[in-house]
C-alpha cells in the first residue's frame, strides 16, 4: 500500500520521501478516527468500568457503604460454593449441548448432502429452530412440551396408556425430575441446525474427484467417511464446536425460563448466577468480578476459535 | 404477590405500546387547565394499573391540567428499573409503584418523600379510612407515611365447592393446617388427574417464600429473632417446612417445584386441584367465567392456622414519590387522586365494580354495588387484611415489620436462595433438613450485618 502512494517524483526534496508516506497514511486515517474512538468508547470503556467496579464493595441498596476492597470480590468468586457449582453446571451444560448437537448436526448434514425430492424444504424446516428467539423457544419447551398437566410429552404418554385401556398415563414431572437433561435437550434442539449448516457447508466443499477416486478404488461408504470425509470435516467440526461453545456458555434464557436455575442450584449456570447476584443481591462488585472471570474464560476459548478460522482460510488459499 | 406476571406479559407489552400512542396525543389541550405540568409515573403492569392509565386523561388531566406519562412494566422488570433509578438518584420518575417490602428499606436510605402531611391536608382523601395494617406496612421507622396504598391483599384458602360436596367434606371457615392436610388427602383424585391442593413450590422470595413464611409464622417459627439470631434451623421452622413440603409432595399439584402463582391459578381454574392457598387478589380471576372453569363454584376460607389467631399475609401496591422529583405537588395530587374514594367510584361506574382497586379502605366494603360484585370473597378479604399484624405476625417478636418477608435488603437474595433449596426438596432432589441447614448458614451471615 505505502509504496503505491509514495510520490513518483522522489527526486525534488531530499527530506520528503521519508515522512510523506506516514503523513499520508495518517491523513487518510483522520476521517476514520471518530469511528475508531467511538468503537473504543462503546466496547472498551464498559469493560474498564466493570474492572473498576469489581474492586469495590458496592451494594446499591446500601448507599454510603461503597468502598474499595481490592481483589476480595475475586477471592469470593473463586471460593464461593454456589459459584463453583455454577461453573461446573456451565461446563456440563455447554459440553453436552455442543457435543450432542454436533453429532446430530453431522447426521442431518450427511442426509441433506444427498439429492432428494423436497431437499430445499427439508433444509428450511430443519433450520427453523435456530431462528426462533431463545425466550420463545424456552417458553415453548417449558409449557407446550414439558408441562406435566398439558404438555406434549405427558399428553402422548396418556394417549398411549389409554390405547391399552388405562384411564391415565403416569404423570412425569420432567423439569423437576430431569432438570439438566430438560435444559440440554431444548438447547440441542436450537443448536443442532447451526452445527448442521456449518457441516453441510463443509460436506459440499468436498472435492468430488477424491470421492470418485475412492469409489473406484473399492472403498466402502464407511471407509470413505472415516478416511476422507471426516478428516476433511475436522476443521469445520472444530469451528462449530468453538463457536457453539462461545454462545452456549452464555445461555440465560433457557435456564431462566425453564428451571429458574433449580431445583436447588442444579441448573444454575454462570450467567444466571451473575443475574441473581446483580438483581436479587444487588452486589455489583461481586457480579462484576464474576463477569470479568467469565470474559477472561471466553477470551481463551475465542482465541482458539479465531485460530481455527484462520487455519481454515489458510487452507482455502493454499488450495 | 407475583401477580399473574407471565399471563400479563403480552398484555402489558401491548398496553405499554398503546399508552405511548395515547400519551403523545394528550399534550396540547390539557395545558390550559392549570400550570400545564407533566409528571412521569412508573408502574407495575397489573390490571388495576392498566385501568388507571386508561382513565387518567379524561378525568384527572382534564380537571387539574397535569399531564401524566405512564411507563408500565412487568413486576420483575419494574423492581429492577425502579431500584436502579432511585438508588442511583437518576430522578427520571416523579411517582413509582412499590410494594410493602421496599418502603421501610428505602425510607431508611432516605430515598422517599414523606406523604402523610399531603394526605392530612386533603380532607376529601380521608386518611383515617385507610386500613390500619396498610398504613403500618407503608410507614417508615419514624411512624410517618411514605407511600399511599393503591390496592392491598392478604391470603386465604380457596376451594372447589362441587368437589367438597361430592366427597361430603365441609371446609371450616377458620381451618387449621392439619384440617387442610386431611381434606387434601380426602379429595386427592376426586376427579381423574385432580390433586388435593395447590401450594407454590417455585423458588423465589416472592413465590414459594410468601406462602411458606406465612406457614412458618403460624407454626411458631421466624427467620430471625428480635436480636437478630438466625432461626432457619429452629424446631418450629423445621416443623413448618416439613409439613409444607410433605403436603405438596403427597397431595400437591403436578410439577409442584415449578409452580408459582400463575401455575396454581391455572391449575385451580382448570380443575386440576381441589384447593388453593394463595393471595386474596386471585379471587377476581377465579370468578371470571372467561378464563375460569369454576367461576361461581369457589368457596373461600381464612388462611389456615396452627398457633396464631390469623395467618394471612399482607401486601400492598402503593404510590411512592422519590426524593429526586421536581414536581412534588403535582405528583402528590396524582397519588391522592389515585388512592381516593372518588377514584374507586369512578372505576366502579365506568369499568365495573369487580375491578375496583380494593383492599385499602374500609369504606370500599360498605359500597352496596361492590358488596354485590365481590359477595363471596369481599368479606374474607377485608377481615384477612384487618387481621394481619405486620409488626407481630407470629408468636414471637420480630426485628422488622412485615408478614411474609423480612424487610431488609438482603432478604431478596436470602429468600431466593433458601427457597431454591426447599424447592429442590419438593422435587425430591434434596432433604428439608439439608436445605434448612444450608439456609441457616446463609441467614447467619446476613444476621451478622445487624447484630450489635
Amino acid at each position: 500500500m505505502t509504496t503505491l502512494t509514495a510520490p513518483p517524483k522522489t527526486a525534488s526534496p531530499p527530506v520528503r520521501p521519508r515522512t510523506s508516506p506516514r503523513a499520508g497514511a495518517w491523513k487518510r486515517r483522520i476521517p476514520l478516527l471518530p469511528a475508531l474512538i467511538f468503537t473504543i468508547i462503546v466496547t472498551q470503556l464498559p469493560f474498564v468500568a466493570t474492572l473498576v467496579i469489581s474492586t469495590l464493595q458496592w451494594n446499591i441498596l446500601k448507599p454510603g457503604e461503597r468502598h474499595f476492597v481490592g481483589l476480595s470480590n475475586f477471592k469470593f468468586v473463586f471460593t464461593d460454593e454456589r459459584l463453583r457449582t455454577a461453573v461446573l453446571n456451565t461446563v456440563v451444560l455447554t459440553a453436552s449441548v455442543v457435543l450432542i448437537s454436533v453429532v446430530l448436526g453431522l447426521g442431518l448434514a450427511m442426509l441433506l448432502d444427498r439429492r432428494f425430492l423436497g431437499r430445499g424444504l427439508a433444509r428450511t424446516m430443519l433450520i427453523a429452530p435456530f431462528l426462533v428467539m431463545p425466550v420463545a423457544a424456552a417458553l415453548l419447551w417449558k409449557h407446550a412440551i414439558y408441562n406435566p398437566d398439558y404438555g406434549l410429552l405427558n399428553g402422548t404418554l396418556n394417549a398411549v396408556w389409554r390405547l391399552f385401556g388405562a384411564a391415565n398415563g403416569p404423570t412425569v414431572d420432567w423439569v423437576s425430575s430431569y432438570p439438566m437433561p430438560a435444559v440440554v435437550i431444548s438447547l440441542v434442539w436450537q443448536w443442532t441446525p447451526f452445527m448442521m449448516l456449518i457441516l453441510l457447508a463443509g460436506l459440499q466443499a468436498q472435492p468430488g474427484d477424491v470421492l470418485e477416486a475412492a469409489r473406484m478404488d473399492g472403498a466402502s461408504a464407511l471407509q470413505t467417511f472415516r478416511h476422507i470425509t471426516l478428516p476433511h470435516l475436522r476443521q469445520y467440526i472444530e469451528l462449530g464446536v468453538l463457536l457453539g461453545t462461545i454462545y452456549v456458555v452464555q445461555t440465560f434464557d433457557a435456564v431462566y425460563t425453564i428451571t429458574q436455575g433449580g431445583p436447588g442450584s442444579q441448573t444454575t449456570n454462570l450467567p444466571y448466577e451473575i443475574y441473581l447476584t446483580m438483581f436479587r443481591k444487588y452486589e455489583y462488585g461481586q457480579a462484576a468480578a464474576a463477569g470479568v472471570v467469565v470474559v477472561l474464560g471466553s477470551i481463551v476459548i475465542a482465541t482458539f476459535a479465531l485460530r481455527t478460522i484462520a487455519s481454515l482460510f489458510r487452507e482455502e488459499v493454499s488450495r | 404477590m407475583r401477580t399473574r406476571r407471565t399471563i400479563r406479559l403480552l398484555a402489558t407489552a401491548t398496553a405499554a405500546g398503546s399508552l405511548l400512542v395515547a400519551c403523545s396525543g394528550a399534550g396540547g389541550s390539557s395545558s390550559s387547565g392549570g400550570g400545564g405540568k407533566s409528571i412521569n409515573v412508573l408502574m407495575v403492569g397489573n390490571p388495576q394499573m392498566e385501568d388507571i392509565a386508561k382513565l387518567t386523561k379524561s378525568t384527572f388531566t382534564k380537571d387539574t391540567g397535569i399531564k401524566v406519562n405512564f411507563t408500565v412494566l412487568p413486576e420483575n422488570e419494574l423492581r429492577d428499573k425502579v431500584t436502579q433509578d432511585i438508588a442511583t438518584q437518576a430522578g427520571q420518575y416523579d411517582v413509582a409503584t412499590i410494594g410493602a417490602y421496599e418502603v421501610p428499606i428505602w425510607t431508611k436510605n432516605g430515598w422517599l418523600h414523606e406523604l402523610g402531611s399531603y394526605a392530612d391536608k386533603d380532607t376529601a382523601f380521608d386518611k383515617a379510612d385507610l386500613l390500619k395494617p396498610m398504613v403500618q406496612s407503608l410507614s417508615g421507622a419514624d411512624g410517618k407515611l411514605y407511600a399511599l396504598p393503591f390496592y392491598g391483599e392478604s391470603s386465604m384458602l380457596m376451594y372447589n365447592k362441587d368437589v367438597m360436596k361430592a366427597k361430603g367434606v365441609t371446609v371450616p371457615e377458620h381451618p387449621t393446617w392439619q384440617q387442610v392436610a386431611d381434606i387434601a388427602a380426602k379429595v386427592d383424585g376426586a376427579e381423574p388427574g385432580m390433586r388435593g391442593i395447590c401450594l407454590r413450590g417455585l423458588a423465589g422470595w416472592g413465590e414459594l417464600g410468601a406462602p411458606l413464611t406465612s406457614v412458618v409464622n403460624t407454626f411458631g417459627g421466624t427467620w430471625f429473632t428480635k436480636d437478630w439470631k438466625a432461626q432457619v434451623d429452629s424446631p418450629a421452622f423445621r416443623k413448618a417446612t416439613n409439613f409444607y413440603v410433605d403436603l405438596v409432595k403427597k397431595h400437591g399439584e403436578a410439577g409442584a417445584a415449578q409452580s408459582g402463582f400463575t401455575e396454581c391459578l391455572n391449575a385451580m381454574s382448570q380443575k386440576k386441584v381441589a384447593m388453593w392457598y394463595d393471595a386474596t387478589s386471585a379471587a377476581g380471576s377465579l370468578e371470571d367465567p372467561a378464563s375460569s372453569k369454576i367461576a361461581g363454584h369457589v368457596g373461600y376460607a381464612y388462611a389456615p392456622t396452627v398457633q396464631t389467631k390469623s395467618s394471612g399475609w399482607l401486601w400492598a401496591w402503593a404510590w411512592a414519590m422519590p426524593k429526586t422529583t421536581k414536581n412534588a405537588d403535582a405528583a402528590a395530587k396524582f397519588m391522592l387522586w389515585a388512592s381516593s374514594k372518588k377514584y374507586e367510584n369512578l372505576v366502579g361506574d365506568k369499568l365495573g365494580w369487580a375491578r375496583v382497586p380494593s383492599g385499602k379502605r374500609a369504606s370500599t366494603y360498605a359500597i352496596p354495588q361492590y358488596q354485590k360484585a365481590a359477595g363471596s370473597f369481599g368479606d374474607i378479604t377485608l377481615k384477612s387484611i384487618e387481621g394481619a399484624d405486620p409488626a407481630n405476625p407470629g408468636t414471637q417478636p420480630r426485628p422488622t415489620v412485615g408478614v411474609q418477608y423480612v424487610a431488609i435488603p438482603e432478604f431478596q437474595d436470602l429468600g431466593t436462595k433458601v427457597t431454591q433449596e426447599i424447592s429442590a426438596a419438593i422435587a425430591g432432589k434434596t432433604s428439608v433438613d439439608k436445605a434448612l441447614n444450608d439456609g441457616q448458614k446463609l441467614a447467619a451471615d446476613v444476621a451478622k450485618n445487624y447484630q450489635k
